[in-house]
């Protein structure tokens, strides 16, 4: 019983982190058609960042973490509206090619700004203290894991179902030529998007710097894992990148308790198995 | 992407770059000695990239899992030598038929899907793979590889030595006997489909081919070539790693195929000389600092697309532009 609590917990939380980090993903790849293998990047950037604010600047978690994501968010949307933009028309493999090259810049530079040690966030104390559930008691860390999760989840669902900037992206994703015709300022929606996706990559990378280590080799580490959550809960759907993340997420921490010998085995075999059911996403009906 | 000419070019057209290719071969042995182990492992490299041409380049499938043909085809090399004998050339047929039937197998469930999904299943084939490879120890020596194998001699005439004469003539002849091969093939009605396939897979269905039983095959057949050239590489420097079935395999040889030219044979070979010496006389640069190079390379090779450099070429040397206008059925 404390051992499925445990794999529940602990897959939830990690379910979450994928999810806040490949929404982003899900969004650029069901909007723009943009395959953007350089994801993982923001998300580590992100993380540097907070590491740098708060472990080496001194500075309060939360503004840390704040300033971290507005830093990558705006990182995103400036390599947009200057390089990626141009990658739109390419076809897959090039863009595939272009981002696996972005990534290993990243990759570089991370090694040259900070070294090729694992960069550690400091918690503040309010983090640290175990909160007891009843059934386990678990460090406070996890629990901000999942309720930003949940956080970014309703607020995403909002943003797009009731704002205008939600119409915006939904008419651009249904038809960029109508939409533009219409007077949707087209190109803005993609930069602010692709910043808000970058943005939340990096809040992903900072909440989950305890269960995927920051290192100049994150990127490329964590790049199937992400590009799996995507695949399998649908291009530019978010609730099914949500269960997705958390089927997944779930089956992995599973597989480690259960069965650590076998490694990521069982991850992609679900993952084989989801995609073979439904090509098109978990929530989204087979195409006749 | 490729040109395609209904009548073929004068014979010693077609045989100059081979006879050139084996010139090349010759001034590396006799010119570079020293040079020589690390000749045959690009030669064994080569064949790896050349199959990856016929899936990506030919057949227009994007793949980043390509090395589990070529790690299967390894171990197996391995496994027969360790367990049951040292020869060779069996190694080598062992190799292509792990290959083959691995492809084969993983080509029925993923030829069913296309783009993403399908890149996405072909990673997933080859980290199922190599989890498998780490999980059965007893059979593959887990992370610690599998050696402590032995090859005999080459058609029972010479057996390998310290300087890697023996291994580079190897090498070199089982690339020289693929490329050709592969070269007859795709310039066969079957290679010609897979490129209508590639082009436009409605209008080559409306023709009548059966679109996914020829990419099965032309995925078979690049998989039988992948394992021989993890068999020769695994013959040649007698061990097999985890690492053979990594993502990181088929993405570096992603990036050697593009930087050749996708579609293309010989692009193919061209960009893993071009990569591996780079690779090698990078090597004693610090391993961060050599993804700066090949993280460059990437970025402005799809910025600035191969077809403009060649351009710029062709203009400066008018002879290329001659020479390519009459055969100008380009698509």
């Amino acid at each position: 019983m404390t051992l499925l609590a445990n794999i529940l917990i602990d897959g939830i939380a990690y379910g979450m982190v994928l999810f806040i980090i490949s929404v982003g993903l899900s969004i650029t790849l069901g909007l723009m058609r943009f395959v953007n293998l350089a994801h993982g990047a923001f998300a580590m950037t992100g993380g540097y960042l907070a590491a740098w604010l708060v472990g080496a600047q001194g500075w309060p978690f939360g503004w840390g973490l704040l300033a971290a994501v507005v830093l990558t968010g705006l990182l995103g949307a400036v390599l947009e509206a200057l390089v990626l933009r141009r990658l739109y028309r390419r076809s897959e493999l090039e863009q595939v090619l272009f981002t696996i090259g972005l990534t290993f810049l990243f990759v570089a530079t991370a090694n040259l700004l900070a070294g090729p040690e694992v960069q550690l966030i400091p918690l503040p104390a309010w983090l640290k203290t175990p909160v007891d559930l009843g059934i386990r008691t678990l460090p406070a860390q996890r629990l901000l894991v999942i309720a930003a999760g949940l956080a970014v989840l309703a607020l995403s669902a909002l943003v797009l179902g009731r704002s205008r900037f939600g119409i915006w992206l939904r008419a651009t994703v249904d038809n960029t030529g109508a939409a533009a015709a219409l007077g949707i300022p087209v190109k803005w929606v993609y930069a602010a998007t692709f910043g808000v996706g970058a943005a939340l990559a990096g809040l992903g990378g900072i909440l989950g710097a305890e269960l995927m280590p920051l290192e100049p080799y994150y990127p490329i580490k964590y790049l199937v894992l992400v590009l799996v959550v995507v695949a399998v809960g649908g291009m530019g759907s978010i609730t099914g990148s949500a269960v997705a993340a958390l089927a997944l997420g779930t089956i992995e921490t599973a597989s480690k308790y259960l069965a650590s010998d076998w490694g990521s085995l069982f991850f992609f075999l679900s993952m084989a198995l989801f995609l073979a059911w439904r090509p098109q996403g978990l929530l989204v009906a087979r195409r006749a | 992407m490729t040109s395609l000419s209904l009548h073929a070019p004068p014979l010693w057209r077609q045989v100059l770059p081979y006879a050139a290719l084996l010139g090349l071969a010759l001034l590396i042995y006799f010119v570079f000695p020293d040079q020589l182990p690390m000749a045959a492992r690009i030669a064994a490299l080569a064949i790896f990239v050349m199959s990856l041409d016929l899936v990506v380049g030919y057949g227009g499938l994007a793949t980043l899992g390509h090395s589990a043909m070529y790690g299967v085809g390894a171990y197996a090399a391995g496994l027969l030598a360790t367990h049951l004998t040292g020869n060779p050339l069996l190694g080598l047929l062992a190799g292509a038929c792990a290959g083959a039937v691995l492809a084969l197998l993983s080509g029925l469930f993923l030829l069913r899907y296309e783009g993403l999904t399908f890149l996405m299943l072909t990673i997933a084939i080859s980290q199922i793979a190599q989890n498998l490879a780490s999980k059965l120890r007893q059979w593959t020596g887990g992370d610690d590889g599998l050696s402590g194998f032995t090859i005999q001699k080459i058609l029972g005439l010479a057996s390998f030595d310290l300087q890697g004469r023996v291994a580079f003539v190897y090498c070199f002849a089982v690339m020289f006997i693929c490329l050709w091969l592969m070269r007859r093939l795709m310039a066969s009605p079957f290679g010609l489909a897979c490129v209508g396939i590639h082009q436009n897979r409605q209008r080559m269905a409306a023709l009548g081919t059966r679109i996914r039983w020829q990419l099965l095959k032309l995925y078979t057949i690049a998989g039988a070539f992948a394992g021989i050239s993890g068999a020769l590489a695994a013959q040649v420097a007698q061990i097999v790693g985890l690492d053979s079935l990594g993502f990181e395999l088929s993405a570096e040889a992603l990036v050697m195929l593009v930087l050749g030219g996708a579609g293309n044979l010989w692009g193919a070979l061209v960009g893993t000389v071009v990569f591996a010496s780079i690779h090698h006389w990078a090597s004693t640069l610090n391993p961060y600092h050599w993804l700066f190079i090949i993280g460059g390379m990437l970025v402005t090779m799809v910025l600035v697309p191969r077809e403009r450099w060649g351009q710029a070429l062709s203009r400066r040397l008018q002879l290329f532009r001659r020479a390519a206008a009459p055969s100008g059925a380009s698509s």
